[in-house]
Parts: C-alpha cells; structure tokens; sequence
C-alpha cells in the first residue's frame, strides 16, 4: 500500500471511530465527522447534479451551437423556458416578489403529481393486484417439501393475508362480527410482516457494522503493521506511528473524560436552598 | 395572480400529464419528455435554495459565536472543496502544491466575501475588500497555473483524483459507519419491540427471530433456512403487498387534492 493511501485510510479509519464514539456521548470527533459529512455529501450532489442533470439536460442543449452565441443559435432554444422558470425559483430570496416562485413550483408540482396518479395506478396498485390474482396451485396444495413456498396453501395465505391486511386498514367500518375478525387475521399478517422486515433490517445493519469493523481491522490494522510492497521500507514505521496515533487521539479524550467525571464527583453536592 | 395562477398552472399541467399518459402518440412522448426535462431543471434550481440555506444557517452559526460555533466551518470549507474538486481537472503527472495553494486562497477569499455580506462586524467593507484581492490572487493562479484548470462544462472533475479520494475516504465511510451505528440503537429499540407482551408482539418476535436466526452461524440448519424463506415470502408479502397497494391509493388520493386545488400547502403562506 502507497503511504499517500494509507493517509487516507487513516483518516476513514479516524472518522469510523469518530461516529462510533458517539455510543458514548456527542463529543468533538463526533461532531467534526458529522459536520464533515454534511459538506462533503451537499458537495458531492451539487457535482452530480450538475455533471449528470444540468449540463446534460439544459446547458448542451442551449449551447450545442457556437458557443459564443449559445441559446439563439442552438437546435433546441426552447430548452431557455425551463431555465427562466428555474432562475424563478431564486424570487425566494427576496420578500416582495417572493410569490413569483410560486409559478415554476406550481409547474414542478402540477407535472410530478399528473404523472404520479397514472404511474402509481400501473406500478404500485395494479401489478400488486395483478400479481395477487395469479391462479393458486390447487394441484399440489401442500407442496412437494417443508414449507414450500410455490405450494397452494401458501399462495392461498398470501391470498387472504392481504385482503384481510387491506380489510385491517379499512377505518370506515367497525371492527366487529366477520368483518372484525378478518381485520384481525389481517394484523396477524401485519404483526409477522413488520417483524420479518424489523428482523431483516436488524441483520443489515449488523452486517454494515460487521463490515466497518473489518474495515478497522483488514484494510488499516492489518495493512499497518504490513508494509509490503511499498517502495520504501522506512514507510513501515510511519504506518505503525500513524495507527498509534488516531488510537492516542482517543485514548487522550478517553482519559480527559475520566478525569472529568473525577472532578465531578470530588466537588460537594450542591446544598439543599433554605428558603427565608 | 399571486395564488389563483399556481392553481391553474396545477391543474392543467396536472390533467395533461394524466391524459398524455393514455395517448399513445410520438407528440404525446414527445411531450412526455419535454416536461421531465423540465422538472429536473427546475428541481435543481430548488435545491440551490436548499444549498444557500445550508451556507445561510452555517455563517449564522458562526457569526454568533456561539457554543459549537467552529464546527460549521468544516461543513462550509468540505462544501466548498468537494465542489471546487468537482469542477477543476488536474493535469496528469503535476504537482498537488500549486493546486493546494489555489484552494487555500480561494477558502480564505470566500470567507471574507460571506463575512463582508453577511456578517455584522463593523469591518464589513474591509472583508469585502480583502476578500476581493485574494479573489484577484486566486485567478491569476488559476491563469498562469497549467497544472489544473476549471472544467464546468465537461465532467472530468468526477475523475479528479482529490474528488475521488474525498468519496472514497470520507463520504462513503461516513455514510456506512452511520448506518452502523444504528445497528445500536435499533437492537436497543427491538428489545422494546419485541417483549411478548400479547399475541401480536409475540408473532412479532417470532418472525424476527426466525429471520434473524437465520443469518447467524449455529446449528440451525436448513430447516430454519427455509422457514425464514418462507415467512419472508408469505406473511411478509402479504403484509407488503397491502402496505404497497395502501401507500398507492394514498398518492393518488393526494395527487388528486393537489390539482383539484384541494390541498395547498405547497404554496406557503401570503
């Protein structure tokens, strides 16, 4: 590993720490790597957006023609009313036209929201319906091994399990007689539902713990104390020097904190105010 | 004109999107397509709002001096670097030392310029003042420096090697190490949520328990595998299946109040 990388590493590895020390308290490395992720982040969307979105979508097409005359010369010149409407959105700025925003957010939201009522229909709501009228297996009904998932009685759960959760949801009637106990059934479902998912989401972010603690102990311990192939032989102890180094930076907050809590304990309890 | 305009503008653009969807017609794509465009022109714009804000709260922050008032600094300076790593390519095989410098004096001049507009220090017109000559300073570097050069209107500034390790060593270890440290709070939040308490928090635990039993090593074997299999793709997807249809009618029902006009809460106040 490159020394220039292995900087870098470490300065990950410090910033890992850093959040993890918040399972302590908020501290000054929590709070440095917080605000630090803020900046980078809004720094790296304003980058994307505007390689990705904004020169792509407006300014090539303002200005595939001579540069120097830009909008009047280019094929597509129309493309100069989204960007009014865009520059619009900036009246915000200023009290006593402020309202003028209103007309390219008007537009935003009027074009999202016509799209979004045919859209959700087709994506959401009818293929989750398409998908729930699917004939079930009544050929093998208790399929062929333990569990099976393609088996009818599980299509046939799945089925009911969903009409009873829709029935669950269905506010405008009381919850009593048949009725009531299909929206209990239909919790039922939820209940398992939201435990799977609950479950499912517990084991992902232990994996992302797993895989930042392998971070701190492959890629920046290991690599540390292992300095082959580098060029220069004397970069081992500058790996180590390093490592040690974030580990000393903790390692003095840690006991800044112990004496802390020392000095608190020491001072005398504040007395009991006596009224007059 | 100041509300009744968006309104219209709500509602005509809101049924046209509607109807174009059912018109299966090349103008109709046509124009399918030239609106997406627009929206995404527009959005940008709005999120500039977003950024200035950030930048607003930020100075705000600091130019009160208040307790914590250092931290925004770094989100101010992180901005400001990862953007100008974004738009600047370095040239193959150059010194880093020039490049450095040139955002060091650039950092500082933008300083000044932004205490000069906004802060209330007395000096205001001498920041300005400052700020402008290391602006000056800053382009005569940019000029006469051949190392590196802005580039806004192609994208090798994604390949600049300082962007690059910026994501590669800040953002992405950030952003994972945050989402593990839910990993925390979240087991600390099931052990609430899992007491079986009734039958529903029992069926609760139960199916947490088989998914999680099942990602873990132990002598489980393949029955647990396939059990944890099958709550996933039954239960489960019943249950999402209703929360999905559920979250569908509730976005065209509010799609709906939106152009109707019925519900205007995007417009603000005035």
């Amino acid at each position: 590993m490159e020394f220039t990388t292995f900087l870098w590493t470490t300065f990950a590895a410090f910033l890992t720490l850093a959040v993890f020390s918040f399972l302590y308290k908020d501290n000054p490395m929590y709070k440095f790597a917080e605000h630090l992720f803020v900046g980078v982040s809004a720094g790296y969307f304003v980058i994307i957006l505007w390689h990705g979105a904004l020169v792509p979508n407006l300014f090539k097409k303002l200005a595939d023609g001579d540069w120097y005359l830009l909008w009047l010369n280019a094929s597509e010149w129309w493309y100069f009313v989204p960007f009014i409407l865009g520059v619009m959105m900036f009246a915000r700025f200023f009290k006593k036209s402020s309202w003028i925003s209103r007309w390219p957010l008007a537009m935003y939201i009027g074009i999202s929201t016509g799209l979004a009522i045919p859209l959700e229909m087709a994506n959401r709501v009818n293929r989750q319906l398409w998908a729930m009228m699917e004939p079930i297996n009544w050929s093998s009904f208790w399929g062929e091994r333990y569990l099976d998932i393609g088996s009818g009685y599980s299509e046939l759960l799945i089925f009911v399990g969903t009409i009873a959760a829709l029935v669950y949801f269905f506010f405008s009637k009381a919850h009593t007689g048949a009725f009531g106990a299909v929206a209990k059934f239909g919790i039922w479902t939820l209940m398992l539902g939201f435990g799977a998912s609950f479950g499912f989401t517990v084991m992902a972010r232990i994996s992302l713990f797993i895989n930042r603690i392998q971070f701190l102990d492959i890629n920046w311990g290991q690599a540390a104390f292992d300095a082959s192939g580098t060029a220069n032989e004397n970069y081992h102890a500058g790996f180590q020097a390093l490592f040690w180094a974030v580990w000393l930076i903790f390692l003095v907050y840690a006991v800044f904190e112990f004496k802390k809590y020392l000095n608190s304990k020491d001072k005398p309890s504040q007395p009991e105010s006596t009224q007059a | 004109m100041k509300r009744q305009l968006p309104l219209i503008l709500v509602f005509v653009f809101g049924t046209l999107m509607v109807i174009q969807y059912f018109v299966p017609h090349e103008n109709s794509e046509t124009v399918k397509g030239f609106l997406l465009d627009w929206i995404v022109i527009i959005g940008i714009f709005a999120l500039a709002l977003g950024l200035w804000s950030l930048v607003q709260v930020s100075v705000a922050k600091i130019n009160s001096r208040k307790e914590n008032w250092e931290y925004p600094l770094v989100t101010l300076a992180s901005l400001v670097m990862m953007m100008f790593f974004g738009f600047t390519a370095i040239t193959e095989g150059a010194s880093l030392w020039s490049y450095f410098l040139a955002i060091t004096v650039f950092l500082i001049a933008l300083w000044m310029f932004l205490q000069g507009f906004m802060g209330q220090a007395a000096n205001r017109n001498m920041k300005l003042l400052s700020g402008l000559g290391l602006l000056i300073v800053f382009s005569l570097l940019a000029i006469f420096d051949s190392s590196w050069e802005f580039k806004f209107y192609t994208a090798e500034g994604l390949t600049n090697q300082m962007f690059v390790h910026f994501f590669d060593y800040i953002m992405i270890p950030l952003q994972a190490t945050m989402f593990a440290l839910l990993a925390f709070f979240i087991t600390s939040a099931s052990y609430r949520a899992f007491r079986a308490r009734n039958l529903l928090a029992t069926l609760l635990l139960i199916a947490a328990l088989i998914v999680m039993l099942r990602f873990t090593p132990g002598p489980w074997g393949e029955y647990l595998a396939k059990t944890s299999a099958w709550v996933m793709n039954v239960p489960n997807l019943a249950a999402q299946r209703a929360i999905v249809i559920g979250i569908g009618l509730g976005i065209v029902a509010t799609a709906l109040k939106v152009i109707l006009g019925i519900e205007r809460g995007y417009m603000g106040k005035g």
